[in-house]
């Protein structure tokens, strides 16, 4: 993004010393610090999750009777029952599959309508284009809060309530706005010559789309992709709302994790374990895929 | 598992297929029509989709639901109640301590966020393992927040005075004489709130510190530079050359902690479902919509949530329009 904001001018020291006496500045203490902080910072960030990673290979009885970090020194007491139980327990495992078949649908369709959409927004031009896209921007805030009494209403009326068929279309919905925002963003900024001898060579739009749009699109796919995938994985909401009472045999990692965690009575130590294999798939494509992730992030608020 | 497998291929490969097949079909339609038309009507069919998705799950819901909170209790047949809704909203003290505790997330969540994010995206910036440290810093943003109620779920554990505490906070200040607290069920001083907030503070630091370092490298260094010859001071040179230029980066930034506080949800719910003080807009609508069974009252808190929001969309459009113009 570019600014046009200029700083303000500096205030100019009385008599400019000819050569700056830098080695007076106690940089050394100030280089610690520096490290300090950062290792601090770091620590601070890992624990949380360092804390449940070694709670979940902790047998029952130590888990409720001291913490973590006494595992760390002997006697080692640690074992995989947690993990071999919670994928035993077929509500676990199957609410693992239940998150996988919901989110890759619900990640392929938003991108796909948001393609054909964005490639509009950016290369057609046609009256209403400008204000039709401010009205999508609007939309990236609307809270589903005010979405979800009418659709639940609509999704009861069609007998679909408790499927995933209405999460897809309900996360195609929702995930939208923010696709068509990045994608217009995306396409919009290619250069405009490729498009203006693509046509010149007799292409119509639907070539220029598929021959010069989308390969040069992947990238933002890849980010999109990712984003959306994980936003899905992670929701809770909309699973609890529109699967949740009707068929509870559908419900996603999430809203198992939830009840277990609301639930008092037995079961709660695999917590632990279930959390984090709820965590492994999201830990994997964020090492793995790392760079396109923060691109969409990145490209969604900061342009250029 | 196999239908349901079976089924999810389908989509996987049908909905894209279908799209194009469309994309393709509607292209023969336009062609069919004078050239003269044609680029006023394929932009339509394009959109078609997108518009009826969006119209569909969120434009006409929300039309519905801001209707739909002017009516009564009965889901079969809604009588007009007017203002009703909103009077015992503004009168209840319950609702009224969520409006509150929203408020406490909007500005702490924003605050501690944008300003560890800042903080820490200026400090990286200057050590070499920096991707590391970013890396471990943006992590818990990959994670669901039920996930992240969990992880803290051990963190804040609580146990009587007198038995070993097995939650890292407790054993943390156990040396220092200060007695267990219970972090998460304590209404006094909002203190679970606050543990809450704490909470997506963790989360959500990474996603501030990640754009502002983006929007911190993308400045001149030449500018910096000069205004360090000129013999200005570390915090000089943040103060004059530094935020100025990334005082629009902050905006944004802080419009999305704004959003992401007034529709906090996961957490309250997984972790203490509103109890102790905690309660929160989103939170509460979902019990009037449940628990209660009362869709007139949970419309009605969800339109009082989309009118918190409506400045920060209003934001949004102006700053969008203010960029379009430059591009």
């Amino acid at each position: 993004m570019t600014t046009t904001v200029e700083p303000r001018p500096l205030p100019r020291p009385l008599a400019a010393p000819a050569v700056q006496e830098k080695s007076r500045r106690p940089r050394r203490v100030a280089r610690i610090a520096l490290h300090l902080a950062v290792v601090a910072l770091m620590l601070l960030w890992a624990i949380p999750t360092l804390g449940l990673l070694i709670n979940s290979f902790r047998p029952q009885s130590e888990i409720s009777s001291s913490g973590w970090w006494t595992a760390l020194a002997p006697p080692y007491q640690f074992t995989m029952e947690n993990y071999s139980e919670v994928m035993g327990q077929t509500g676990i495992g199957q609410a693992f599959l239940n998150s996988l078949f919901i989110a890759i649908p619900a990640t392929i369709i938003p991108i796909v309508v948001a393609a054909f959409a964005a490639y509009a927004f950016s290369w057609m031009e046609f009256p209403g284009r400008d204000l039709l896209f401010v009205v999508v921007v609007g939309l990236l805030v609307v809270p589903l809060q005010t979405t979800l009494i009418p659709v639940l209403r609509a999704f009861a009326d069609w007998g679909i309530t408790g499927e995933f068929v209405a999460v897809w279309l309900a996360h195609a919905g929702y995930g939208l706005p923010f696709a068509v925002y990045l994608l217009r963003n995306f396409m919009g900024s290619l250069p405009k010559s490729l498009f203006e001898s693509a046509a010149m060579d007799g292409a119509n739009h639907v070539t220029a789309f598929f021959r010069v749009a989308m390969p040069l699109c992947v990238p933002a796919f890849a980010a999109l992709a990712i984003f959306q995938f994980l936003f899905v994985w992670n929701d809770l909401l909309v699973a609890l709302i529109y699967i949740g009472l009707a068929n509870p045999d559908n419900l996603p990692l999430t809203a198992t994790m939830a009840n277990l965690v609301n639930s008092l009575g037995g079961g709660w130590y695999l917590l632990a374990a279930a959390a984090f294999l709820s965590m492994v798939v999201p830990l994997l494509i964020f090492f793995g895929l790392q760079r396109y992730f923060i691109r969409g992030i990145v490209g969604g608020a900061v342009k250029g | 598992m196999d239908s349901q497998l079976f089924t999810a291929l389908q989509v996987v490969v049908g909905v894209p297929a279908a799209l194009v097949g469309y994309i393709w079909l509607t292209e023969r339609i336009v062609t069919l029509v004078p050239p003269k038309w044609q680029p006023r009507l394929r932009p339509w069919f394009w959109l078609g989709p997108a518009v009826a998705l969006l119209g569909f799950f969120l434009v006409y819901p929300t039309i519905r639901t801001i209707i739909r909170s002017f009516q009564s209790k009965s889901p079969l047949r809604p009588e007009w109640v007017g203002l009703e809704n909103y009077k015992w909203f503004f009168t209840n003290d319950g609702a009224l301590a969520a409006l509150f505790n929203n408020v406490l997330w909007v500005v702490l969540l924003g605050f501690f966020t944008v300003g560890l994010g800042l903080f820490i995206a200026i400090l990286v910036d200057r050590v070499r393992y920096e991707a590391w440290a970013k890396s471990i810093i943006f992590l818990p943003l990959a994670i669901s927040m039920v996930a992240a109620g969990v992880i803290w779920k051990f963190m804040y554990d609580f146990r009587p005075p007198g038995q070993p505490q097995t939650g890292t906070l407790n054993a943390a200040i156990a040396p220092f004489g200060l007695g267990p607290v219970a972090w998460l069920q304590s209404p006094s001083l909002h203190l679970s709130t606050f543990a809450l907030i704490a909470i997506m503070i963790w989360m959500w630091t990474g996603f501030a510190m990640v754009i502002i370092s983006a929007a911190l490298k993308g400045i001149d260094p030449e500018l910096l530079e000069a205004a360090r010859l000129d013999g200005a001071g570390e915090w000089q040179v943040f103060r004059r050359v530094i935020f100025p230029l990334l005082a629009p980066t902050l905006a944004v930034v802080s419009t999305t902690m704004v959003i992401t506080s007034l529709k906090t949800f996961d957490i309250v719910y997984t972790l203490t479902n509103g109890n102790y003080d905690t309660e929160v807009i989103a939170n509460l609508m979902i019990k009037e919509m449940f628990t209660f069974g009362d869709f007139g009252r949970a419309s009605a808190v969800a339109v009082v949530l989309l009118l918190a929001i409506v400045p920060v969309m209003a934001f949004n459009i102006r700053q969008f329009r203010a960029q379009e113009a430059v591009r």
